[in-house]
């Protein structure tokens, strides 16, 4: 088990800054407004049998000015880039040189976004006889984009927020799907909460709309095909359908936010992981259990909002473990989002950090009842993440007192 | 008897067990032996067709059986090796229950071209899209290519295999890799969350693509014939890094709890430090501050000045913009001192083992401090005269080492320092 949670004595850490860019819009209001309205932004067409949550469309150049930058990226990155000013906007710390300079960036990544016409040009040319030893190398040595390295790599992400928004601190980047998300998190309240960090930019992003991943996934048979339906009623079509978000947060010791008259979203008050074995039916929930027990949780009005995937057997074990806190009201993410792997995690502390911030979590979207209406202000709400393959987190996210 | 905390009231965290592999072979003994003599692991490669490329040697790993084999799987491999021989010396814990948390330095994982190559075959038609390729990719004939292509799929299997505990982090910050995998583990002991961190660094991936990539980047040597002397950090004629493979692992431990279960202490872990250069995705600031800054921060970390340094671990990868920097940099904060402390890349011999180099290097310097000894820098026949390290070239040199920097920087403005010494301050 490892932790994180605020101990007595320990800095109070808060939420200052938010930035979403997601398949329902870009901004605090408007992926509130969407979420109040159910609004569901999905594409069933484009990579038909696939579902994906393809990204509203924003406008990079309000983010990310120079056109030599955007050239430099792929769509994960440019998201996360934007998202990224986003969240350094809402947290009023855009163009603050004092803050920039040494604020610690933990990034949760995928990577690897391919040139689709390169890998079919070079299996093509193969099945129809290109069998020369050095074939391969040649095509990609003439065919690859020299630039095209560094939209694939995982810790240039951060290194794209870091040089369009003038980050000089600590950047680290941290890979392995959903927990990934989870760890970042954790890693960077620990550090605030220690004292060896007063201010971090965490969160992540995902172009869900990649035919390298889903081939990936479907490796698996991960991928949500043919027709959506809300996370609680793939039980008998089960699978995820991927989504495009970036998600990023300004987290901040108080003392930091109140010194510069900061106002909080809501404080980030512990972040858990571990990584069950999944081996036996009831491995997964028992883990979500133990990792619940472990979060500081006080008298109040309490939510949980999950990345549940779809995918099963993961969305099972995690039923079931929601059966046994069934008098929380419960939203799953990975409906109105789709599933932002690297990303869910940070996007479900957002929008716990939202909702207690507007006093009022999002209405249920869900046809099978798991997801009940909320009545009155939310003070804690627990983000649950558990991976589709391996890695669970949990965050509880409460209000300022 | 030396005191538990450090100056600043952390807990001192100290290396008890250590692991390697590289070009030059499996365990410390056989790397000392043939580091300290001056042997290069750079070969030609054979592990696939070299024809049209511009580099064709690499620093591979070919003497340990991955089936079935990918990058990803001899990173795996590696890694498990070399935790093994790390846990054997620091006899912590039991048998699959080591006692603390995992952290991974790993290179990016994603579907190889051997991979997609049989995905190609199996479409079975001779002109088609990758609509086609996703239309047979599921129904679970290659479901193990998903396990095995999942970012966390490595610490994964360690975090089972060693019964590490809590969520493994796997993290990348490229060339930085290794040294951010030990940053972490200290800071968890530090914090007081754990008495003991795996800190492990691995890659593997000398395959046709990433070759392709760094070539195209123009990043590395061609210097192909021979091979082993491709590697020239610091000299005049150096052209580009060589890449290479390898992996480190090591156990950390709060000096405390070293000495409680009677541990032999390996050396110390007195600084670390880091800093973000957003100049530019490959280059480093021309003023060099970040690095600068970074090697600052280590020190102050350390609570340790330049002059208690005594022999520096460079970076020293060979590219041009690289060693002249680093010369640069290590004056700005070393003043005159930057010419008298005994430099040496360790990449002269073993390559550039990316994300596992910080790891790979700590480990070497920390058997530099075990014998007293310092490795050569070879292929150091025709000095930069503009770089006025005191390179420790083509020879070992016997010298009195009390406390190593070791760099390592990155592309995507990543650097990182650490500083280690024998005993604690």
């Amino acid at each position: 088990m490892t932790e994180t949670a605020s101990k007595p004595g320990q800095t109070e850490v808060w939420i200052t800054g938010i930035g979403l860019a997601t398949s329902l819009g870009e901004g605090l209001d408007a992926n509130w407004t969407a979420l109040q309205e159910k609004r569901i932004n999905v594409d069933d067409k484009g990579f038909a049998p696939y579902v994906v949550h393809p990204l509203m469309p924003v406008s990079f150049d309000s983010q990310i000015p120079k056109k030599g930058d955007q050239r430099q990226m792929e769509a994960w990155q440019r998201i996360g880039t934007y998202a990224a000013g986003l969240a350094l906007d809402s947290a009023g710390i855009k163009g603050n040189k004092d803050i920039l300079s040494k604020i610690d960036m933990v990034v949760a990544a995928g990577g690897g976004e391919r040139d689709l016409n390169v890998d079919c040009g070079v299996l093509t040319a193969e099945a129809k006889g290109a069998n020369a030893p050095g074939f391969l190398n040649e095509r990609l040595m003439s065919d690859l984009r020299p630039t095209l390295f560094l939209a694939q790599l995982s810790n240039l992400l951060a290194g794209n927020i870091a040089i369009v928004h003038g980050l000089g601190g600590t950047s680290r980047t941290f890979m392995g799907e959903e927990v990934a998300g989870a760890d970042a998190a954790r890693i960077a309240l620990s550090r605030i909460a220690s004292g060896e960090s007063d201010i971090a930019l965490v969160g992540g992003s995902h172009n869900g709309e990649r035919k390298d991943l889903l081939v990936l996934y479907e490796f698996g048979d991960f991928n949500l095909q043919d027709k959506f339906a809300p996370v609680w009623a793939r039980k008998d079509h089960a699978g995820f359908a991927l989504g495009s978000a970036g998600a990023f947060l300004v987290l901040e010791s108080r003392a930091h936010a109140e010194a510069r008259g900061a106002k909080p979203f809501a404080k980030l008050s512990s972040v858990v992981a571990d990584l069950a074995k999944r081996k036996q039916p009831g491995d997964m929930a028992a883990t979500l259990e133990t990792l619940w027990a472990k979060l500081p949780r006080r008298e109040g009005k309490a939510a949980i909002i999950t990345g549940a995937t779809g995918a099963e057997p993961a969305t099972s074990e995690e039923r079931s473990f929601l059966k046994s806190h069934a008098d929380l009201p419960v939203r799953a993410t990975g409906t109105m989002f789709g599933h932002t792997m690297e990303t869910q995690f940070p996007l479900g502390i957002a929008l716990a950090a939202l909702s207690i911030s507007r006093g009022a979590l999002f209405p249920p979207n869900d046809s099978t009842g798991t997801e009940i209406e909320m009545q009155g202000a939310p003070t804690q709400i627990v983000v649950v993440g558990a991976g589709h393959w391996r890695g669970e987190g949990m965050a509880l996210v409460e209000a300022v007192s | 008897m030396t005191a538990p905390r450090d100056k600043f009231g952390r807990p001192v965290v100290v290396v008890t067990g250590m692991g390697i592999m590289t070009s030059l072979g499996t365990g410390k003994a056989d790397n000392w032996a043939k580091l300290v003599a001056g042997e290069s692991g750079i070969r030609t490669i054979t592990r696939f067709p070299i024809d049209g490329l511009k580099t064709t040697m690499a620093g591979t790993v070919d003497f340990i059986d991955v089936d079935p084999f990918s990058s990803t799987g001899l990173s795996e491999r590696m890694a498990e090796l070399v935790t093994q021989e790390a846990l054997e010396q620091a006899g912590i814990g039991a048998k699959a229950d080591f006692p603390g948390p995992l952290f991974l330095a790993v290179a990016p994982v994603e579907v190889e071209w051997p991979q997609r190559r049989e995905l190609g075959r199996a479409v079975g038609k001779l002109d088609f899209t990758y609509d086609d390729l996703l239309r047979i990719s599921g129904g679970g004939k290659y479901s193990a290519y998903h396990h095995r292509f999942m970012f966390g799929s490595v610490a994964a299997h360690l975090a089972e295999t060693f019964g590490t505990k809590g969520s493994p982090i796997s993290l990348s910050t490229a060339c930085a890799s290794g040294a951010t995998s030990i940053q972490l583990g200290v800071e968890a002991i530090r914090r007081g969350e754990t008495d003991a961190a795996l800190c492990v660094a691995t890659d593997g991936t000398v395959n046709p693509e990433a070759l392709v990539r760094f070539s195209l980047l123009s990043a590395l040597s061609t210097q192909n014939d021979p091979p082993q002397a491709a590697s020239r950090p610091f000299s005049k004629n150096r052209d580009g890094f060589v890449m290479a493979e390898g992996a480190g692992a090591l156990v950390l431990e709060s000096y405390e709890a070293a000495v409680a279960r009677g541990a032999k202490i390996l050396g110390v872990i007195a600084g670390c430090g880091e800093l973000t250069d957003s100049f530019h995705r490959t280059r480093s600031s021309p003023d060099g501050k970040p690095i600068i800054g970074c090697m600052n921060k280590t020190l102050a970390d350390a609570g340790m000045t330049p002059d208690q340094i005594d022999h520096i671990n460079a970076h020293g990868t060979a590219t041009p913009e690289n060693d002249k920097m680093e010369f640069n940099t290590t004056s700005a904060v070393f003043g005159e001192l930057a010419q008298k402390i005994p430099v040496t890349s360790n990449k002269s011999m073993v390559g550039h083992t990316i994300s596992a180099a910080g790891a790979v290097e700590a480990i070497f310097s920390l058997l530099t401090l075990e014998h007293q000894r310092i490795p050569p820098t070879i292929n150091y026949d025709n000095p930069d005269p503009t770089i006025l390290f005191d390179v420790v070239g083509n020879k070992a040199r016997d010298a009195r080492v009390t406390a190593v920097m070791s760099n390592s920087f990155g592309f995507g403005g990543q650097n990182a320092s650490l500083i280690l010494t024998r005993e604690p301050a």
